[in-house]
């Protein structure tokens, strides 16, 4: 019986909710082709403010930042999913074992808390420290907040695997080590993919953590981009932010057809 | 890691909360109430005066408290249509819709923020469009209002509302619907009284999903609204910049702004056993 499931008006809403999730990012990327040097008027397609961003007056600083933007995005995502396999292991692996809950609750405190009272909290820890803010504060900042999104995937997926392939291992007489690197972890490799990926545009993407962290002169991509904005939205931005979006959907799309294969090889 | 970098920085927070500021930034360990005095207690210029209630700060977390709870309904009437849409799908077409909504949450808040100013300001496509079609003659000046701001939280944490529900509707039996439909309920009591019961726990943590980053947001009032519009994001950011600042005062807004977090997800915690238990 197919009437208790449809309700009339859920179409229309669930196209608007696409529109107004769509739109303003659709006319970004269409006005960053737009070869005018007002933000207001048509003046035909062109690629001139994706050659500016590369070559323009801005450019040095947004390869800087740009540069710091990926390696800090690439060193925590392999750090905070490191972290997330170990802990999914001793969380789901590790049977019970006292405070179980506390560390659950704690792996997933950084979805909960506002971002700007992490920053506010974070900005503190290292001022009483006694660390310089800049590149290593962000780096530390960024692997704290990415474990939750590397924690989810993995967690998931090692949950769906049966305890039964590393015993069988162990029964085989491979070492603990053994049984971990050849049987587990390439089962578990599509959470780990998955969650890697997330982690990766987490940190990419973070900007209100980064600001209070990055101590004066340091940028990344989102800080600089909001300096720009600040003053104005500028066609070079809109190419910027063009770009940014591609990479995201590009990220967001892997980790997808990630999953998806690895759900047909579900254990 | 997370302990070490995250819960001990909160509690060093409470702690600041409690410190004498420095000029130029930073702290004095000195231990005061002076931060929170200042934050509920206006004593005149000099400090000598009786106290009054100071109404500037409550009045900017009123403002953030009522537009997080307006975006978080705008996003439940928006958000629960499309969460069950999409769940009463072929399966096949299911993960297609999802990946649709989850998208934009993946692409950066900032780049999403401006990309939204950009549409609604002055002299935007929307406006143009609007008035291309002979709706409006003028602008809207939607740009430094509450509208914008309310706009952009319901544009930024949608998807946090479609998800949970999303998950919940999936699981939902709709043979309790067909039950209902049976012994001629009408379709609209049959959500209200059938199904929502059942999805709730979806539909509530959605609406924490969504109250609680809205409460703390600071991209979308600071980039598409004004003075008019201040939210508590901006007033924690601004003890932190510069010489202008003031470490104890913004550590004691985030304690606040912490605590009010904290008393939403205790109720939602205490009505999920309340709910276990029924």
């Amino acid at each position: 019986m197919k009437g208790v499931r449809h309700y009339p008006g859920f179409l229309g809403i669930t196209i608007a909710c696409l529109v107004v999730l769509y739109a303003p990012l659709i006319v970004v990327t269409i006005y960053s082709f737009n070869d005018s040097n007002s933000i207001t008027s048509w003046g035909g397609f062109s690629w001139r403010w994706y050659a500016d961003v590369f070559t323009g007056p801005e450019a040095d600083r947004f390869a800087a930042a740009a540069w710091n933007s990926i390696t800090i995005a690439f060193l925590a995502a392999t750090a905070s999913t490191a972290i997330a396999v170990a802990a999914a292991l001793a969380m789901i692996r590790g049977g019970r074992f006292k405070g179980k809950s506390a560390t659950y609750a704690l792996i997933n405190l950084p979805l909960l808390v506002p971002e700007i009272v992490t920053a506010v909290a974070t900005l503190i820890f290292f001022s009483t420290i006694g660390l310089t803010t800049g590149y290593l504060t962000i780096l530390i900042a960024h692997i704290t907040f990415c474990i939750p999104f590397a924690y989810l995937p993995i967690a998931a997926r090692l949950s769906g695997i049966e305890e039964t392939y590393e015993q069988a291992a162990r029964d085989l007489y491979a070492t603990r080590a053994q049984a971990f690197w050849l049987i587990l972890l390439p089962l578990l490799m599509p959470g780990v993919i998955s969650g890697y990926l997330l982690a990766f545009i987490i940190s990419l993407d973070d900007f209100i953590i980064t600001n209070f962290v990055k101590g004066a002169g340091m940028e990344t991509l989102p800080t600089a981009i909001f300096g720009s904005v600040k003053q104005g939205i500028k066609p070079n931005i809109m190419a910027i932010s063009t770009l940014m979006l591609a990479v995201s959907v590009l990220f967001v799309t892997l980790s997808y057809l990630v999953n998806r294969i690895g759900q047909k090889t579900r254990t | 890691m997370i302990g070490v970098f995250l819960l001990i920085p909160v509690l060093l927070m409470a702690v600041y909360s409690f410190l004498t500021k420095e000029f130029r930034g930073g702290v004095i360990w000195d231990f005061t109430l002076a931060a929170y005095d200042q934050f509920f207690f206006n004593r005149g210029l000099f400090g000598d005066e009786p106290p009054v209630i100071e109404w500037t700060y409550i009045s900017i977390f009123w403002r953030s408290i009522w537009q997080a709870a307006l975006a978080t309904v705008a996003c439940l009437l928006v958000g629960f249509p499309t969460a069950w849409f999409i769940a009463t799908r072929p399966p096949s077409q299911r993960s297609v819709w999802l990946f649709l909504i989850t998208i934009p949450y993946w692409v950066n808040l900032l780049i999403r923020t401006v990309s939204l100013k950009f549409l609604i300001r002055d002299n935007g496509p929307l406006n143009e469009f609007l008035m291309g079609l002979g709706v409006i003659t003028d602008p809207l000046p939607l740009v430094n209002t509450n509208l914008a701001v309310q706009l952009g939280l319901f544009y930024s944490y949608l998807p946090f509302m479609v998800l949970p529900i999303y998950a919940a509707v999936e699981r939902y039996n709709f043979a309790l619907s067909e039950a209902a439909a049976d012994l001629y309920a009408p379709r609209w009591t049959i959500l209200r009284e059938v199904v929502l019961p059942v999805v709730k726990p979806g539909v509530v943590a959605g609406c924490l999903l969504v109250f609680v980053p809205s409460l703390g947001a600071f991209l979308a009032p600071d980039l598409l609204g004004g003075a008019k519009t201040y939210m508590i994001g901006s007033l924690i950011d601004e003890q932190f910049k510069g010489s202008q600042g003031n470490w104890p005062f913004g550590a004691a807004v985030a304690v606040v702004l912490m605590t009010l977090v904290l008393i939403a997800l205790f109720l939602q915690a205490r009505a999920a056993a309340k709910g276990a238990r029924e």
